[in-house]
């Protein structure tokens, strides 16, 4: 049985399209103006690289940001349920999710079932979100996939004392004008935001073990800060890109579901 | 007559101001550098020339603001509660509510029938609600502070900001502007969440009437009209002196109570 899960995010969309339990194939693409343009396009690819069509899909399960308007889904599940279900299901000793997103930060505590027992949730200030890592890569002139590389070179963080996206922003160029090295402001950076996003986790009560999913989670600088502003360990998902960690979640949804139907 | 000064080192700008007696004799605006201590002294040259005195004249001054630690020749410090209060009331006796907006910050206090200040609340630890989100936005709109403080007037139909944090809001800008809103229309919008931010502020200390506004965003037409509404009161705009200047103001006035020993 074939089952299909879509996560459209605010940057990009992902899917992962399952087969009988197992991952047969898997897109990302960044996200157009249209969530349903974003939506139609990563499950075309998807489906491509599995050499299936639409018909074959027994259930497809939406999520993200867009979610209400992904056209061709079964139905629709919050990214909440989805992550934790991801995460889960990567790595079953998991009990806490930190997800890092392009516009969002979620944080969310799991039952030994992997059932969502508490989650906390920021969308309302860009700063604790992919987007204060953006504006500053921007600002510095660095690529975003490259901030990770040049904060391991650092050998002091310079300490960045806005949280406001806007205010840190200028205070990142007078850091710069003073002569400070771009890699101890990015290692700085990378503290700001892993603090702002531990503060998150900790309401919902950090339990381990601790992954770290989302488009950020790539980030090995944010990883180690992360780590250290939680005062543990976070654990890898197996197997698993830590993107597509809700796309993931939202197909072992479908593969449920379509069973249920079944049975 | 006794001759005092003020001077107020600003994230964005510096004021200065001299006085003799209850006159104001002497004023200047500069937009802040990069040394504070150079900036005001630049500011106090320009304020002393326009007063037409020398230094040595000067009975007692008083610097507040961001940079106050850097200004180097007043003989005290005081806080910006402390000053803008005074400052207010010198340029208008009847305020019970000050509501000054700075360029990264915004205050709000109550006082009571003396002036004495009952209660305070200030916001720098986010860009909305200061003169940095009117700056951020007029720079999209490709429009001067002035100019977007006058498309209220005009527009027909206000769009609604539906986020709050600055960055958010510059994209739901782009929004409006790229589904073909009129400038004018997105502009009085932006003017509107500006006021709903302070309104919340202002709310947080109690407004009593007079309500008075400082600080350069006093002179945006569209916010001070948008806020009266919240409000649901006359806001009282300086007179006397431009409103960017209370702070310095009210520093020139405590100098003064210092030198008569009232302080």
């Amino acid at each position: 049985m074939i089952v299909l899960g879509v996560d459209v995010g605010s940057l990009t969309a992902k899917a992962v399209c399952m087969k009988d339990g197992k991952i047969l194939s898997q897109a990302l693409i960044r996200a157009v103006t249209r969530p349903s343009e974003s939506a139609r396009q990563v499950i075309a690819q998807t489906l491509s690289a599995a050499g299936l069509s639409l018909e074959d899909v027994a259930y497809s399960v939406g999520t993200g940001y867009g979610r209400k308007q992904i056209p061709d889904v079964t139905e629709t599940e919050s990214e909440i349920t989805c992550h934790g279900r991801g995460a889960f299901y990567a790595n079953p000793g998991v009990r806490t999710v930190v997800d890092i997103g392009g516009q969002d930060a979620k944080a969310l505590r799991l039952d030994a079932d992997g059932n969502v027992e508490r989650y906390s949730y920021n969308d309302k200030c860009a700063s604790g979100t992919g987007r204060f890592l953006e504006v500053m890569a921007d600002a510095l002139d660095v690529p975003l996939d490259k901030l990770g590389e040049l904060s391991a070179t650092s050998s002091r963080a310079v300490r960045i004392s806005n949280q406001c996206v806007v205010f840190a922003e200028t205070e990142v160029i007078t850091l710069v004008n003073q002569g400070a090295e771009p890699a101890d402001i990015v290692r700085g950076l990378h503290h700001a935001l892993a603090n702002r996003v531990a503060a998150l986790a900790k309401s919902v009560g950090v339990t381990p073990s601790v992954a770290f999913s989302g488009g950020v989670a790539k980030n090995a600088g944010v990883v180690l800060a992360l780590s250290e502003a939680l005062g543990c360990e976070l654990v890898p998902l197996d197997g698993v890109d830590p993107q597509f960690c809700g796309a993931l979640g939202a197909a072992l949804i479908a593969m449920d579901r379509a069973g249920e139907k079944a049975a | 007559m006794m001759i005092t000064a003020g001077c107020d080192v600003g994230s964005l700008t510096s004021k200065a101001v001299v006085m003799r007696g209850n006159r104001i004799i002497g004023t200047a605006i500069i937009r802040s550098r990069t040394h504070p201590e150079k900036t005001a002294r630049q500011v106090m040259d320009q304020a002393l020339k326009m007063a037409g005195v020398d230094e040595k004249d000067v009975a007692h001054s008083v610097g507040t603001g961001y940079g106050v630690e850097k200004i180097a020749f007043v003989t005290a410090r005081h806080s910006e509660i402390a000053c803008h209060a005074r400052g207010a009331r010198f340029l208008v006796p009847t305020a019970r509510t000050v509501i000054d907006i700075g360029g990264q910050d915004c205050k709000a206090s109550r006082l009571d029938e003396n002036g004495g200040v009952l209660k305070f609340l200030a916001n720098d630890k986010c860009a909305a609600g200061t003169g940095r989100f009117l700056e951020v936005m007029a720079k999209i709109l490709n429009l001067s502070l002035d100019e977007l403080g006058k498309l209220s007037k005009i527009a027909r139909a206000p769009v609604t900001l539906a986020s709050t944090c600055t960055v958010w809001a510059q994209a739901d800008v782009i929004q409006y502007l790229n589904s073909g809103e009129t400038v004018a229309d997105v502009g009085a919008g932006v003017n509107n969440a500006m006021a709903s931010r302070v309104a919340s502020l202002a709310n947080g200390v109690g407004v009593t009437a007079d309500v008075c506004m400082t600080g350069g965003v006093a002179k945006n037409q569209g916010v001070v009209h948008a806020l009266e509404k919240l409000l649901n009161e006359r806001i009282v705009i300086p007179r006397k002196a431009d409103p960017q200047l209370a702070g310095a103001v009210g520093a020139a006035i405590l100098a003064r109570e210092i030198a008569e020993g009232s302080k």
